[in-house]
């Protein structure tokens, strides 16, 4: 056996108009844990998604043990003893646990399964792990955590050389981290590998061997871990130049605020809590924060998509909290969301359905579309907003991502909202539409608008932001205002993770 | 599929395409018009030589009334606008892909005019204007219901308590407008109502089931299949009950009033002389009268609009602020009007009723939807694709009865236009 039970040399991955991986090499040595680090959207997740098989690399070569092996499904790469612990967790809920674990691979003769050796095999396995769970009570009954913990049993009994673990501790508790990392110090005993993925800085120099750094799609390099600490890693993951440009501020925000929230708190357990802050005229407040820090579920309760607990919400001196986006447009409250294909756009439906869907009742006497002034209003709105299509007739899915969003955009502006909530709303967009966004919210700014702008992407935050909200974990952990905006107190802010 | 025809890529502008319309139009009209007076003896005699005058019976006036519909069309197109971002008139491409294209694409059309060619050479008595009045005329009610469906089916839905809706509809409005003096009259008592109270009582009727349709679709956010099953269930039930009462204790229901028979029996323009014009259906003006009223909703209103909306992406309607509450509502009591209407006619023009009216009237809805391109994913859809599914099967249906195809056969056939139908209409989703 070779030094590194793992190579991946020059894999290189590109989507329609963005490069997700550029010739990235990792090499990974056997019964050690190797932490794989960087920002949302650096390629971590893609990288990972090409070694199983889930992504084919366009080009880029993977060895396993020295042979070269090309993996072309999630099943191949099981085959070839690679494991992989999914950030999202997709159980099937009325099904035993123990039916999850051995999925695919029930043992038996034949057709026939022997539920008697499942059962034997699944309590050996959780035995082992020191997993106090029955293997016959439905997966949907266990907490968040014990079935990540059953998730990890899983993997294990795959008899993988290579585990992946995607932020595998995002749902677990102090205990149930302790219990995790007693369970990785086992299988590290036992010579596998581990390819471990966290946001969790501390956790990653407790438990990792070596610590791979990503950005922009690119490995910036690998370290022992003993070599480094939490500063360094941060500079590592945001030391980036500033190459993307944004459009000129003319316009300060004003004192006037126009939307005031209170000590808002989500009524689903583990969402944000007390969120509070005030939104002023002709201002762009950033909010920031990683994966699982609980910002969309909080705009989207603030848009009447998912419940509220408790919490004031003022706009123009009247309180209210909306039940649903109905109400929510009412006060003038417009949002993106992230999910542009799922949530956003009708795919199947032209341009101009999309773009007056919002306002339709504003060309309709009666309940009668006025045909005449509905067009308008919509060639007219994508006009202004300089949205590329051959005609108004065009299905929006056949538009570029960039100039789905302007439709979206222009769908809002006819809705007369003056409080844009625009969540991620360049993801996806290739760089010169990005700019076009950036003129679009600039310029909504100006005509006395507000934006509340969700990002990922540290120089988008700090390019277009008057402040910016830092959450973590559904609490806001800070606010920074310009002269204080740094990539590493944001990052700081981002990884407060409360004990 | 159909690579093996590779015809060379030809391009020709959009305005001569239409131009060949006009010119395929204008041969069919001239060549009907010629075959008409050669058929009536005043022009050509000498064509009778050639074919057999008395077997093309009405053929010269359909040739007639396709070439003109072609011409109008190409004329129409010819000289209609550009697109309202200055965009060009594309060529037309003639190539294999384009080809294949086309085939796909009116695979089902296609299909039904080879048979009707098979059945006029088979059995040439079915190029008549009597026949396709007569399919208009079985067209209509099931048109009015396969409408109805169609909102169910454009957001992502169905509506299997359609038929028994049917049912619900025919019973009560002929319970109630008996003549008075047949003898086993459903309520004796009952002294001669305006004509028009029961009909919309019974409609009024299937609208409550349908708003408990929608309640259960809507409030529960319980799927139509399952939600419309309880609800046809309970609707066979309370209709069977209701036609069980005493004195008429399922009885099946007639001595309808004329007045009432009418509104499904009447026809109009009937020729004096014996084996003169049939005279056309009053089925076949309501039927179109709705179809323009359901376009005018699904194309025209706040309402059709949200119903495409909801149906295209219900996550982004929601968003979006649509009132998905109400519009769903609306779509399943607006479905269950056009059942009741349907009902009733299907009542008049039979002159009687039993609860067994309309069963599985629903299905054949869907299929004829289906066929016409209404997606089951939801909200892609078109009146003028319902329409002619509806005809497709009414055609079909009538061709092989008329060539003495045995029921059981049509069956199979039926299945197979619906599987190949589907199967079409999903390659060609498939492609983008």
């Amino acid at each position: 056996m070779g030094e590194y039970v793992l190579e991946m040399k020059g894999i290189t991955k590109e989507f329609p108009g963005v490069v997700a991986l550029d010739q990235v090499s990792l090499n990974v040595r056997p019964g050690s844990v190797h932490a794989l680090m960087g920002e949302n959207g650096a390629g971590k997740s893609t990288l990972m998604k090409c070694l199983f098989g889930i992504y084919r690399s366009d080009s880029g070569e993977v060895r396993l043990d020295g042979k070269p092996v090309s993996i072309r499904s999630a099943r191949q790469a099981m085959d070839l003893g690679i494991s992989m612990i999914h950030q999202e967790l997709h159980p099937i809920r009325h099904r035993p646990v123990m039916e999850n674990v051995w999925l695919g691979r029930f043992p038996g003769r034949g057709f026939l399964v022997d539920h008697h050796a499942m059962y034997e095999r699944t309590r050996e396995l959780f035995q082992q792990l020191e997993l106090d769970v029955d293997p016959r009570v439905p997966a949907g009954t266990l907490s968040a955590a014990r079935l990540q913990l059953v998730e990890i049993a899983r993997a294990v009994s795959c008899n993988a050389d290579i585990i992946i673990m995607d932020e595998p501790t995002s749902s677990l508790t102090e205990n149930e981290t302790e219990h995790l990392f007693r369970i990785i110090e086992k299988l590290r005993h036992d010579g596998i590998a581990i390819i471990y993925i966290s946001h969790k800085l501390e956790e990653i120099l407790r438990i990792s061997d070596e610590v791979s750094v990503m950005r922009d799609g690119r490995l910036i390099g690998t370290w022992p871990s003993s070599e480094l600490s939490t500063d360094d890693i941060i500079k590592l993951m945001v030391g980036r130049d500033l190459t993307n440009r944004f459009p000129p501020k003319t316009r300060r925000p004003s004192d006037e605020v126009v939307l005031s929230v209170r000590n808002l708190c989500s009524s689903e357990p583990g969402s944000f809590q007390d969120v509070s802050f005030d939104l002023r005229r002709s201002e762009i407040l950033g909010v920031g924060g990683l994966v699982g820090a609980q910002r969309t579920e909080f705009v989207e309760a603030l848009f009447g998509l998912r419940g509220i607990a408790s919490g004031v919400v003022t706009r123009n001196g009247e309180r209210f909290l909306a039940r649903s986006p109905r109400e929510a447009k009412r006060h003038g409250l417009a949002l993106l969301t992230e999910e542009r294909r799922a949530t956003g756009i009708f795919g199947i439906l032209p341009v101009l359905e999309n773009t007056v869907v919002a306002s339709q009742s504003r060309y309709a006497s009666f309940g009668v579309l006025k045909e005449h002034s509905r067009t308008e209003a919509a060639r007219a709105s994508c006009q202004e907003l300089n949205v590329k299509t051959p005609s108004l007739s065009t299905l929006i899915q056949n538009l570029s991502g960039g100039n789905q969003q302007k439709v979206l955009i222009a769908r809002w502006l006819l809705t007369h909202s003056d409080i844009l909530i625009l969540d991620e709303p360049t993801r996806g967009i290739d760089v010169g539409a990005k700019y076009e966004i950036y003129t679009i919210m600039l310029r909504q700014i100006e005509l006395g608008r507000s934006i509340i702008m969700i990002s990922s992407e540290m120089p988008e935050l700090m390019g277009m932001s008057d402040r910016i909200m830092v959450m973590c974990e559904g609490r806001v952990t800070g606010f920074l205002e310009p002269e204080q905006f740094d990539q590493v107190e944001i990052m700081r802010l981002a990884t407060q993770f409360s004990k | 599929m159909f690579s093996i025809f590779s015809i060379k890529e030809k391009r020709i502008p959009r305005s001569r395409y239409y131009f060949y319309f006009c010119l395929v139009g204008g041969f069919l009209v001239l060549l009907g018009a010629i075959l008409y007076l050669a058929k009536r003896g005043l022009f050509f005699t000498g064509l009778g030589h050639v074919v057999n005058l008395k077997r093309i019976f009405d053929l010269p006036f359909f040739l007639v009334l396709i070439g003109a519909s072609l011409g109008l069309k190409g004329l129409l197109h010819r000289f209609s606008r550009g697109g309202e971002f200055g965009e060009l008139e594309e060529d037309v491409i003639f190539s294999s892909k384009t080809f294949a294209n086309f085939m796909t694409r009116y695979a089902i059309l296609l299909a039904m005019l080879v048979l009707v060619v098979v059945i006029c050479v088979i059995q040439p008595r079915f190029m008549q204007i009597r026949v396709a009045l007569d399919i208009l005329t079985q067209s209509s009610t099931r048109l009015i219901i396969a409408l109805g469906i169609c909102f169910t089916l454009l957001i992502a839905g169905t509506d299997l308590s359609a038929g028994r809706m049917v049912g619900l509809a025919a019973v009560i409005s002929t319970s109630m407008l008996q003549t008075a003096v047949y003898a086993n009259r459903f309520f004796p008592d009952l002294p001669q109502v305006n004509l028009y109270l029961p009909i919309l009582l019974a409609i009024l009727a299937c609208m409550i089931f349908g708003a408990l349709n929608g309640f259960l679709v809507a409030r529960y956010d319980m799927h139509p299949f399952i939600a419309t099953l309880a609800t046809q269930v309970i609707i066979y039930g309370v209709c069977s009950l209701y036609f069980d009462l005493p004195p008429n204790n399922s009885q099946p229901i007639g001595g309808v009033r004329p007045d009432f028979a009418a509104l499904g029996q009447t026809k109009f323009l009937v020729g004096s002389a014996p084996g003169g014009f049939p005279g056309i259906s009053i089925l076949i003006p309501i039927a179109a009268v709705i179809c323009v009223i359901i376009w005018f909703i699904l194309n025209k209103t706040v309402f059709g609009k949200n119903v495409y909306a909801i149906g295209g992406n219900r996550e982004a309607a929601v968003v979006a602020g649509i009132n998905v509450f109400r519009s769903i509502m609306g779509i399943f009591i607006l479905a269950s009007c056009l059942y009741g209407i349907g009902g009733v006619l299907e009542a008049a023009r039979t002159a009687g009723a039993t609860n067994q009216y309309g069963a599985g009237y629903e299905l054949d809805a869907i299929a004829a939807c289906v066929v016409g391109g209404v997606s089951l994913n939801g909200g892609i859809g078109r009146v003028s694709g319902i329409v002619s599914g509806v005809l497709i099967f009414t055609v079909i249906q009538y061709g092989l009865q008329f060539i003495n195809v045995s029921p059981m056969w049509q069956q199979v056939i039926k299945g197979v236009i619906i599987a190949v139908a589907v199967a079409i209409d999903l390659t060609k989703y498939r492609r983008k």
